[in-house]
């Protein structure tokens, strides 16, 4: 699901190379080879809530279901055509209005539409917003582009402030999804019935949006991002095929809020905010935007998080932050990146050599970590919990923050984890070069 | 007759109070190889700016084939019939060798931006990308990200993708730039190929290439062309010897 | 009338100078690194922040100095040991990691002070009315902030016109390659540029921080508005920052003082006829006071459509 090519140096000349009579075209795969991911994504969604049955794992798993078909939408901007959106909530939220508002005149005026169609509301409303939005603001890429996405996500953000009776002010607007037209008796009353139409939606979107990165916008979308100014001269205007991405991708965004709405049976207007536009890039990027399943792994990632991380601590956001910065520093290719790169050396068969220097290299890793998240605990209790005492606990020991040597032990993880993480960098490297070239020479 | 594929009259361009083209005439029949030679800083490239759209003229006229271009939009001048390659190399870095002449021969064969069928599907479209990458002797690099093929092969993809795109007047600029005797001896050969039938505009600051490869040649000097003839006749024209020549065999 | 203009036209170019500051060193960041500093707002919270702390211990007038130092050293060392290492993947991971960086930064600022605004007071020699206009005081510690932001930029003007570095750096905003000609120093400047620019934004929040409130969502309200001043202005362009601080600095704080709204407007010309609900009536009854905040965006979104580069640049970003 890479578009990336095969990572192989060039090697002989160009003048010596004699063309061969093999085909040259790029092999795509048998059909059923393809519909194996898919059938397994079917299985995996169709069968969670099997395994897992508690409400809290089914609240989750819905809350994933949206983020995913969030993310990947917002990965039609970002990794497929090289746009960086601040303001990509904005579609998401108009979308999640649009279909609260759409079902209560529904359930009002008793009309025949069942629940399950409504999605189709908010992705309309994203697409129409997304095609005058894209207009104006995809005239160039990069920064620009960045810095215009960030003002009109502010503008209707603010706007919506304004305009009260169709945003409902700061309490936002309810509604009630159970008083839809009924089909094989669903009432969409249970959270489970509710999953599963999210589920069906987020397989749907995922599969659309995977057919569009092999069309020939997708492809486009592709060398605009690369280099738009040699695809003009190609006879293409690279913003037709910004706006082209920019909408689609706006509609998917709709859609997702949608599924929100149905899933809260309320809109309101953190859902267009620029928070809300920040975490969906967060996830995006964490999963890693240079491959189609990036986005679904950074939304699963950041979806769990979320709900864990905040269940532990107050400032899960704080690592969240953290988390998003070393990913960019370190792994600009995401978890999907990171992951994906080992791919070459499984089929190989000489990825085994890896692991040491892996554990080598992890329990370093996991000192730092671990050094790194006690101090900030322990300042946050100092700095901000001063009036519940300085005991607290670590990982379950029992730790006074206001004494020296939890201090000191700590720091000595964090600092001695970080000198060794940077001393034993040279022998993962070297592993991974062994490993790789061991894996090339495998190669027929 | 038919018009002639490209025909310049009084074009100028100035960048602030630098005139860089000061007045240009030119017109190339429909199958002719024409190359524009000059030293360093006579306008070549910019004059290639022009003619394919990246920059507006200040002053005069482009015509392709009689319609009148100036001050189009690139993409609507390559619609049109002109498709041009760059003199430094212009490609998509991380996308196929097979992908970035498909890009090309999609627009050719008249395909929009669509996104309900996919590219695979489109008749016609990997028969023609296998034949270029053939042409181009890159066959067995289809797969492989443009930006790690060698520098010449780079090359070779640039000018691929130029003919692509099937128009019927192509400019190259400097084509050989950085290749070695043995490529640019190889590329020649390339070229004479793909162009065949087509109009060819070049720049090149390689002579035996020129020589070799132009039915006439232009010399711009400081943003005029000060001669337009045959090989030959350009070879012995004295103001040529002295304004460019000479100074290239001192 | 007069009033009203008088003390919003001297407000508005307050705050046009105050945003100035910050636009000025993300315009030069962004000249030279090619890097929108997402994060800018955020080192001029830090200022704010830094100069309530350090003048709880020192007074106001050791933390104008000290803070806006720290926060540049700080920003120095975001840029030695953040920024460069991402420098080599491009310009969008540069942006996403200022982008993270702001999102560290509130959270910290929210985790050491709390959510609520801190308690930070303008110096009690400045707590006096200026001069008294119709009947209204204009505090001293106004006039103050005014004085300082304009000696700033005067500062500015000079260094880049009249010192060596300042040239280069002008060179580089007219001529973005010219700086791979700085030779073997370009990181030494680069850094320098970035602490100095974090610095400029830094004295802006420590000035404007007993003024306005001192809170951990100060960077978050200010930091679009940034954006829209270079964006409007031309991203690069230290003259078209300076002329769209100035207009959205005038536009935001005379919209705020005109509590007069379409209903309104029709009622004084004797007009009764008017939409009572939906959407309509919300337009109807909103007073261009409350429309103040998205002002600016509307400016951008006009600005952009009708002169893409903004107002004074022409770079193709």
């Amino acid at each position: 699901m890479s578009d990336l090519a095969d990572a192989a140096p060039a090697g002989s000349g160009w003048t010596t190379a004699q063309p061969g009579r093999a085909s040259i075209r790029p092999r795509s795969g048998s059909l059923a080879g393809q519909a194996v991911p898919w059938l397994v994504a079917a299985a995996i969604l169709a069968g969670a809530p099997l395994v897992l049955t508690s409400g809290t794992a089914l609240t989750m798993m819905s809350l994933m279901g949206i983020m995913i078909v969030f993310a990947l939408s917002y990965n039609m901007l970002l990794g497929q055509t090289g746009l960086l959106s601040f303001g990509h909530a904005v579609y998401y939220g108009l979308g999640a209005f649009f279909t609260v508002h759409a079902m209560t005149v529904v359930a009002q005026n008793r009309l025949p539409v069942p629940l399950p169609v409504m999605p189709l509301v908010g992705g309309l409303a994203g697409l129409v917003f997304g095609l005058a939005f894209g207009a104006i603001s995809t005239r160039r890429a990069g920064t620009v582009f960045a810095m215009i996405s960030l003002g009109i996500a502010e503008l209707v953000s603010s706007g919506s402030n304004i305009l009260r009776s169709f945003f409902g002010g700061e309490e936002g607007i309810t509604t009630n999804r159970t008083k839809m037209l009924r089909v094989l008796d669903l009432n969409f009353g249970p959270q489970i019935q509710v999953y599963y139409l999210i589920a069906a939606w987020c397989l749907l979107c995922a599969l659309l949006m995977y057919g569009i990165t092999r069309t020939p916008l997708g492809r486009l979308c592709n060398a605009v991002r690369e280099n738009p100014e040699r695809v003009e001269f190609l006879g293409y205007e690279p913003q037709s095929v910004r706006i082209a991405a920019f909408s689609l991708s706006a509609l998917f965004a709709g859609i997702a809020g949608s599924l929100a709405a149905i899933n809260f049976e309320i809109a309101n207007s953190a859902y267009l905010g620029v928070h809300q536009s920040g975490v969906v890039l967060l996830a995006a990027f964490i999963g890693g935007i240079g491959h189609f399943v990036g986005p679904v792994v950074g939304a699963v990632v950041v979806t769990l998080l979320q709900v864990s991380l905040s269940d532990l601590t107050e400032i899960w956001q704080l690592y969240f932050g953290l988390l998003f910065i070393a990913i960019v520093m370190f792994a600009p290719g995401g978890i999907a990146g990171l992951a994906l790169m080992h791919g070459p050396l499984l089929r190989a068969g000489t990825a085994h050599r890896l692991v040491p220097a892996y554990l080598l290299a992890l329990v370093p890793f996991l000192a730092l970590t671990a050094g790194l998240v006690a101090l900030i605990e322990m300042a946050f209790r100092l700095l901000v919990k001063a009036g519940e005492g300085s005991a607290m606990t670590l990982a379950g020991l029992p730790v006074d923050a206001a004494t020296p040597l939890p201090w000191l032990v700590t720091g000595a993880m964090a600092l001695g984890g970080g000198l060794a993480l940077r001393a034993v960098r040279p022998r993962v490297a070297a592993a991974w070069d062994e490993a790789a070239a061991a894996a090339k020479e495998a190669r027929p | 007759m038919s018009p002639p594929a490209i025909a310049l009259a009084g074009l100028t361009k100035s960048f602030g109070p630098a005139r860089i083209i000061n007045g240009v005439d030119l017109t190339v029949p429909v199958g002719e190889r024409h190359a524009i030679i000059g030293p360093n800083g006579a306008g070549k490239s910019t004059l290639f700016h022009l003619i394919s759209g990246r920059f507006a003229p200040t002053s005069g006229t482009i015509r392709l084939e009689g319609t009148d271009i100036t001050g189009w939009k690139p993409a609507a001048i390559n619609r049109a019939g002109l498709a041009r390659s760059f003199q430094v190399t212009n490609i998509f870095p991380k996308l196929t060798v097979w992908e970035n002449v498909r890009c090309a021969v999609l627009r050719a064969m008249g395909y929009r931006p669509l996104f309900w069928r996919s590219v695979e599907a489109l008749p016609g479209v990997a028969e023609r990308t296998e034949e270029i990458l053939r042409s181009i002797r890159l066959g067995h690099r289809a797969s492989l990200a443009a930006g790690l093929l060698a520098y010449a092969e780079q090359r070779a993809l640039e000018i691929g993708i130029a003919i692509a795109s099937d128009a019927r007047v192509i400019l190259l600029d400097e084509p050989m730039a950085g290749m070695s005797h043995s490529e640019s001896e190889h590329a020649t050969q390339l070229i004479r190929e793909v162009t065949s039938g087509r109009t060819l505009l070049m720049v090149e600051h390689d002579m035996a290439v020129v020589f070799g490869l132009a039915d006439r040649i232009s010399v711009l000097v400081y943003g005029r062309i000060i001669a337009t003839d045959t090989p030959e006749r350009i070879r012995e024209n004295r103001a040529v010897q002295e304004a460019y020549l000479g100074v290239a065999a001192a | 009338m007069l009033e009203l203009v008088i003390v919003s036209t001297l407000n508005g170019v307050l705050y046009g100078m105050l945003l100035f500051l910050m636009a000025s060193g993300l315009t030069l960041i962004f000249s030279m690194m090619g890097v929108l500093n997402f994060a800018h707002a955020s080192f001029y919270m830090l200022g704010a922040f830094f100069g309530y702390q350090i003048s709880r211990f020192t007074g106001f007038w050791v933390a104008l100095v000290a803070a806006p130092v720290l926060v540049g050293g700080l920003g120095a060392l975001v840029e030695r040991y953040g920024l460069r290492n991402v420098h080599r993947h491009g310009h969008v991971p540069e942006l996403l990691f200022t982008f993270g960086l702001a999102y560290v930064i509130e959270e910290v600022v929210q985790m050491v002070w709390g959510k609520l605004p801190v308690d930070y007071r303008a110096p009690a020699i400045l707590d006096f009315p200026a001069f008294t206009i119709f009947g209204t005081n204009y505090p001293a510690y106004k006039l103050f902030m005014l004085v300082i932001s304009v000696a700033i930029f005067l500062c500015l003007l000079a260094a880049l016109t009249r010192t060596r570095v300042g040239l280069i750096i002008q060179a580089a905003l007219t001529h973005p390659n010219m700086v791979a000609m700085l030779g073997h120093d370009v990181p030494k400047v680069f850094m320098l540029v970035f602490g100095v620019g974090t610095g400029l934004a830094a004295v802006a929040g420590v000035i404007a921080g007993p003024a306005l409130v001192t809170q951990a969502n100060m960077a978050g309200l200010l930091g679009p508005i940034l954006f829209v001043v270079v964006v409007v202005g031309g991203l690069g362009s230290l003259t078209g920052a300076f002329a769209a601080s100035l207009l959205i600095g005038l536009v935001q704080t005379f919209a705020i003082s005109l509590d007069v709204s379409a209903a309104s407007l029709f009622q004084a010309l004797g007009i009764a006829a008017a939409p009572s609900g939906g959407v309509l009536g919300d337009l109807w009854n909103v007073t261009i006071a409350q429309i103040g905040p998205i002002i600016p965006y509307i400016l951008l979104v006009l600005v952009l459509i009708a002169r893409p580069t903004g107002l004074l640049g022409n770079r193709e970003a």
